[in-house]
Parts: C-alpha cells; sequence; structure tokens
C-alpha cells in the first residue's frame, strides 16, 4: 500500500544568490518558510512542483519538502530543513543574519 | 614556485571567458540547469545548502604571498569575510553569488590560481606533501612532479568525463604525510639501490562508503616513465571501471575486481602503446619546471635569539614544541600555523588572518605558505632567529595555538552546515570538542591523538584514517555519530574498526571523553601514544569505556 502524503512546501535555491527560497501561494517565491504554501494533497503538489520547475530562469533543483503547520505557518519536519530555513551554526550567516538586520 | 608561462595565462584567460559567457547565458536563460551544471562543476562551482560555493584550487598546497593575499581579497570582496581551507588542499568561499564567479576567477588569475578540475569527473588538484622542499627526510621535492601532472592532467582530452573522479598525490620524504594510500593513485618519490631516483606507484586507495587501502602496482618507475605510466593507469581504469553504479566506480572496486595482476598487466600493454608517443617533449618540461622548485637562498645568521625565547618564554615554547617541524637546514624550522583555535571552525581562516599569513611569509618566510590536507597553514622554510618575531604576531591574530598533532587539530569537513550532500553536522562536534578538552587542560598529556570527523559517508572528514574517527549520519530524522577507533593516515595506514552502535548529537562529546579517559588509565608509559596503545590492546577495552550500560548486562 502507498505511504499516505504528508504535508509539503516546494523549496529550491534562487538562481543568482544561491539562496533557500519557498514558493507561495500567490505563486511568488519568498526567503521565509512561514509565507510557504503548504500543500495537503499530492496531485496538487505534483501540478506546483511542475509550475516552480518550469521557472528554471528563476530558480534551482525545486523539490518538495516535507512540512507541518505551525503558529505561524510551515515548519520543516527534519533537521535538515531546519538548518535550511535558518543558516550555518558556526557563524550567524545566511537566513538568521538576515532576520537579525530586521 | 612555478611561475604562470604566455600560454598558461592566455589558456586561462579563454577558459575563463568561456565560463563568463556560460554564467550569461544561464542567468539570461538560454542554459537550463541541466545544460549549465556540468559546466559549472567543471569550473568549482557547487550549489550548496544555503548558497554557491566555490572551489579553489592549490595545486599542491603551495602559495605565496600574493596568492594569499588575493584569497584574502576575494574573502573580502565576494565572499563574508573568510574562507575554508579543506582536505585537498584546496580553499572554499561559501557566499558568493552566481553573477559574481567569473569576477572571481578573472582575480585568481591574476595571481595564476584557477578552480579547474576541483570537481567533476576529472582529474582532480593534485594534492603532495605539506612539507615539500623543507623536510629534513626528504629525498627530493616532490613538487614539480605534482606541477607536472597538474600541467598534463589540466583539460586532458581523454580524461574530461571518466566515470568519476580521479585523486592524485605525490609524496617525496620518508615519512608520507599527504595520505598516500588514500587516493586513487600515489606517487612517491623514491631512491633505487644504484642511487638512482625514481618512483613508487600506488593504486587503489581511496576513503568513502568502501574505504581501502592503495597497493603498489609498481615499486619502482624510471623517472622518463612517470607520465605515460600515469596516463596508461588511468586510460585502463576510464576503459574498464564500472559505469552502471557511482558507487562501484572508483579505481578501488576497478582494482578489487579484476585483481592486481590483471590490472598491472593492462596497464603494463597500454603502457608499451603509449610510451612512444611521449618522444621526450614531457621530460624537457620536467626540467623547466624543476627550476622553478629551486630551493630558496638559506640565509644564516645566529640562532640566539631563539634559544633564548625557548628558555624564558614558556607560551613561545609550548608552541615551538608542538608547532614546529625539522627543517633540512639546522637553522631553519618548519613551521605550522594552526587555524584551530579551540571552538572555532577547523581550516576557516579571515581575509585579515589570510593577510598576517600572507605578511609573514614575505617578510620571513621567503614568500612561501603551504596548505596542509590536514587544515592548517605552514611556512616552511623560517629561520629559528625570526620565530619569536612570527609568534607575537600570529597570537595578535588568533593565529598562535600551539595544538599540531593533538586532540583539537582535528580534521572536519563542512558537514550540514554547508554541504548540500550532508546526513549531519560536524563542524559543532569539531569546536566542542576542541572546547572541551581545552577546558580540561589534558591535551598536551594527552599527546599525539588524531580526530576526524565526515558529516557522511564520502568521508571527506577523512574519519576512517583517523585514530578517533567520527562518522555522521542521519538515524530516522536525527542526528547520529559513529565511531570508529585505530585509524592511521600515514604510511602504516589502517582504516579504523567500528565502536559499536551511534550517539546522539548531545551523546557524542562524552562519549569521545570516556574513549580518551580509558586511554590514559591503559597508556603502558605517557610516551605510549593513543594508536600505540590502541594497537598493543585492541578495541575490547574502549568498547567498555563507551557502552558501560553493555557492560552491566554481560555481567
Amino acid at each position: 500500500m502507498a505511504r499516505a502524503f504528508t504535508p509539503k512546501v516546494i523549496t529550491a535555491n534562487h538562481l543568482i544568490e544561491g539562496d533557500v527560497i519557498y514558493l507561495t501561494a500567490t505563486d511568488t517565491w519568498s526567503r521565509d518558510l512561514a509565507e510557504a504554501e503548504l500543500i495537503t494533497d499530492e496531485a496538487h503538489a505534483q501540478l506546483r512542483l511542475l509550475d516552480a520547475q518550469s521557472q528554471a530562469a528563476t530558480v534551482v533543483g525545486a523539490y518538495l519538502a516535507d512540512a507541518v503547520s505551525g503558529d505561524a505557518g510551515p515548519e520543516p519536519t527534519h533537521f535538515r530543513e531546519e538548518f535550511r530555513r535558518t543558516g550555518p551554526s558556526n557563524y550567524a550567516h545566511g537566513k538568521q543574519e538576515a532576520l537579525a538586520h530586521v | 614556485m612555478y611561475k604562470y608561462n604566455e600560454f598558461d595565462a592566455a589558456f586561462l584567460a579563454e577558459r575563463n571567458a568561456q565560463f563568463r559567457a556560460q554564467v550569461e547565458r544561464r542567468i539570461d536563460g538560454s542554459l537550463t540547469e541541466d545544460e549549465f551544471k556540468p559546466l559549472r562543476l567543471m569550473n568549482g562551482l557547487y550549489l550548496q545548502l544555503h548558497a554557491y560555493m566555490l572551489r579553489v584550487a592549490i595545486p599542491y598546497g603551495t602559495l605565496n604571498s600574493a596568492q594569499m593575499n588575493q584569497l584574502a581579497l576575494l574573502a573580502e570582496k565576494w565572499d563574508k569575510g573568510y574562507g575554508h581551507f579543506t582536505t585537498r588542499q584546496n580553499i572554499q568561499f561559501n557566499w558568493p553569488k552566481l553573477s559574481d564567479v567569473p569576477d572571481m576567477l578573472d582575480a585568481l588569475a591574476e595571481v595564476g590560481m584557477h578552480a579547474i578540475q576541483t570537481s567533476g569527473n576529472t582529474i582532480r588538484n593534485v594534492t603532495a606533501d605539506h612539507f615539500a622542499g623543507a623536510a629534513a627526510d626528504e629525498i627530493e621535492d616532490p613538487r614539480p612532479v605534482a606541477e607536472l601532472i597538474r600541467q598534463w592532467s589540466t583539460d586532458h582530452p581523454e580524461f574530461q568525463f571518466m566515470g568519476r573522479k580521479f585523486k592524485i598525490a605525490v609524496g617525496g620524504g620518508a615519512k608520507d604525510r599527504a595520505v598516500l594510500k588514500a587516493h586513487d593513485l600515489a606517487v612517491r618519490v623514491v631512491q633505487n639501490d644504484a642511487g638512482e631516483i625514481g618512483y613508487q606507484i600506488l593504486i587503489g586507495g581511496g576513503l568513502g562508503r568502501t574505504p581501502m587501502i592503495g597497493k603498489v602496482i609498481n615499486d619502482f618507475l624510471p623517472r622518463a616513465d612517470l607520465l605515460p605510466y600515469l596516463e596508461a593507469v588511468v586510460s585502463v581504469w576510464n576503459q574498464i571501471g564500472r559505469r552502471d553504479n557511482k558507487y562501484k566506480a572508483r579505481i578501488k572496486i576497478t582494482l578489487h575486481e579484476h585483481g592486481m595482476d590483471d590490472i598491472r598487466a593492462r596497464v603494463d600493454a597500454r603502457f608499451a602503446l603509449i610510451k612512444p608517443t611521449f618522444q621526450g617533449a614531457d621530460q624537457e618540461l620536467f626540467s623547466e619546471i624543476e627550476a622553478y622548485f629551486a630551493a630558496p637562498d638559506f640565509r644564516t645568521d645566529s640562532t640566539a635569539v631563539f634559544s633564548t625565547a625557548y628558555k624564558t618564554d614558556p607560551v613561545f615554547r609550548s608552541w615551538v614544541d608542538t608547532n614546529l617541524a625539522e627543517h633540512r637546514q639546522d637553522d631553519h624550522a618548519i613551521v605550522t600555523i594552526s587555524i584551530k583555535k579551540h571552538g572555532a571552525t577547523p581550516g576557516d581562516a579571515s581575509a585579515e588572518q589570510m593577510r598576517v599569513m600572507a605578511d609573514l611569509a614575505a617578510k620571513y618566510g621567503y614568500d612561501e605558505l603551504r596548505i596542509s590536507h590536514e587544515q592548517n597553514v605552514i611556512l616552511p622554510h623560517v629561520h629559528k632567529s625570526d620565530l619569536p618575531a612570527i609568534h607575537a604576531k600570529l597570537k595578535q591574530h588568533g593565529l598562535g595555538t600551539a595544538n599540531i598533532g593533538l586532540i583539537s587539530d582535528i580534521i572536519a569537513c563542512p558537514g550540514m552546515d554547508y554541504c548540500a550532500l550532508a546526513t549531519a553536522r560536524s563542524i559543532p562536534v569539531a569546536e566542542q570538542l576542541a572546547t572541551r578538552f581545552d577546558e580540561l587542560k589534558l591535551e598536551h598529556d594527552i599527546g599525539h591523538l588524531q580526530i576526524k570527523i565526515s558529516g557522511c559517508i564520502n568521508a571527506c572528514g577523512h574519519h576512517h584514517v583517523g585514530h578517533i574517527g567520527i562518522l555522521g549520519l542521519d538515524r530516522a530524522g536525527v542526528e547520529n555519530y559513529q565511531i570508529t577507533l585505530g585509524g592511521d593516515a600515514t604510511w602504516s595506514a589502517a582504516v579504523g574498526e567500528r565502536a559499536g552502535p551511534g550517539f546522539a548529537y548531545d551523546e557524542i562529546i562524552p562519549a569521545v571523553e570516556r574513549i580518551v579517559s580509558a586511554y590514559l588509565d591503559i597508556r603502558s608509559t605517557p610516551d605510549e601514544t593513543f594508536l600505540e596503545t590502541y594497537r598493543r590492546v585492541g578495541l575490547a577495552p574502549f568498547k567498555a569505556a563507551l557502552y558501560p550500560e553493555a557492560q552491566k548486562k554481560v555481567a
């Protein structure tokens, strides 16, 4: 029996900066996971992934990543996605740096 | 050291212009990512977890001060003010923008550097003994051979799209400081009974998923046969190496499957075919290259300043005892600058630190610097009278740590903090281990102990050959660390034995502490190193220390 579908977000790296981005429900790309569209339907997920992958001039390596609904929006379920939305743990670089400047 | 001639400069300029155009076509949408990826990889550009990463080759680990200063410029202008020196004598910049990379490559070309063949299924950056040209135990400086191999392998038409990557290392000392036995191919400078210099050739070493120790395919290769022989080896492997499974594509698997006799026979046959096509141009080139690596004109002076400082300054004395190696000139020393300050990221140097090291090399070190696979920086030639001034300057910039060869001189790959392939973090484990053993004030008492940490099975952190090896894995969505013991990265190379079940992120530091404290209890004398003790007593007592609960159950 096929495994039950778990909620996903679509994530990729930006073509120029190379940083982590997420597809929102309004078809824009956000640098904040909380703004991503949380997809709960498998067929919809595949369509959205095709949409994302067709934007070759903006994004690289789009894929579906597991996420769960949190208070402020989608949250990661795996530590790799936690690091991707935060940045490295040895310096306050990456997304955590950008957030500190807000 | 080698200086680019007009041909080298023109080749690099053309190659950089090509890549600039390729980047432009990627950005304007004319190239898809699938089309662009092999092109960027051929030029050392990866896409990692948080950003692009540019891997710049430091061929055989040799740099001059102008090159080091240029790396500092790249770090400041296009990155976040630092660079990461790797276990393959490369430097990686973790934060470049795609659109800036062509400018970075042009800036590198100004000082005769590039990122070519630092990735992809090609012959990679050639590595060498980081004490080359300086070590007291050396038969011959291995760098002319390494440079010859670099020139031969760069853009070699037969070896641009192989089944997998191919790594070559060269050593010229009695001791192996280049992990020769963990390379696809290793060249070791040797001397025969007649006093002639030649090369011992090893193949089939490698770490990763299937760690293997390299084996001798040719005990004594005459000097003039080197390039045709290497070409024969790579060519044979390129033809019969497996392409159905990338995990079985390296030459270590080909050797394992076919056996040495079969491979040697094929190489000999191929060599007989190729040899006549080498009509001496390679030997002329080698002579030209050799001239570039002539030893500097070593100055002579009194070493009284050194002796006084050694007697009167305990901090200096500790640094001298730990970070210096014997130079072939009595009044000179080889200085290893630790870029492993306790609690800092192994292998990272800030732009400011790079400039300090460049200045020291220019002022005191005959303008030479080396990068070791152990992720430190070396001033290969220093007159002993200059050591106190060098040490004072290093201390001011967080570069005076006296820990070379000790437990906090840890090799660590970037791990999941940066690498897209990683399955767990390695940098914070290294930082915490170094901090912990510094707090315990035990590291000089522990003595020579190498910890090597990889954040995935590909083993960039050389964990298999660490005295204590740590491998970070993803176990059911949680970071988990496996320990191996008894690995050896020298001529007596050995792959470490797995100690048992892995440890969670918050358990790994205490686990290593238990191993070390067991060693301190078991060692026969304070002079018996960890590895010697391990070889004497085996895994059992360390296992008992690592898994006390299991011991209780058995009892």
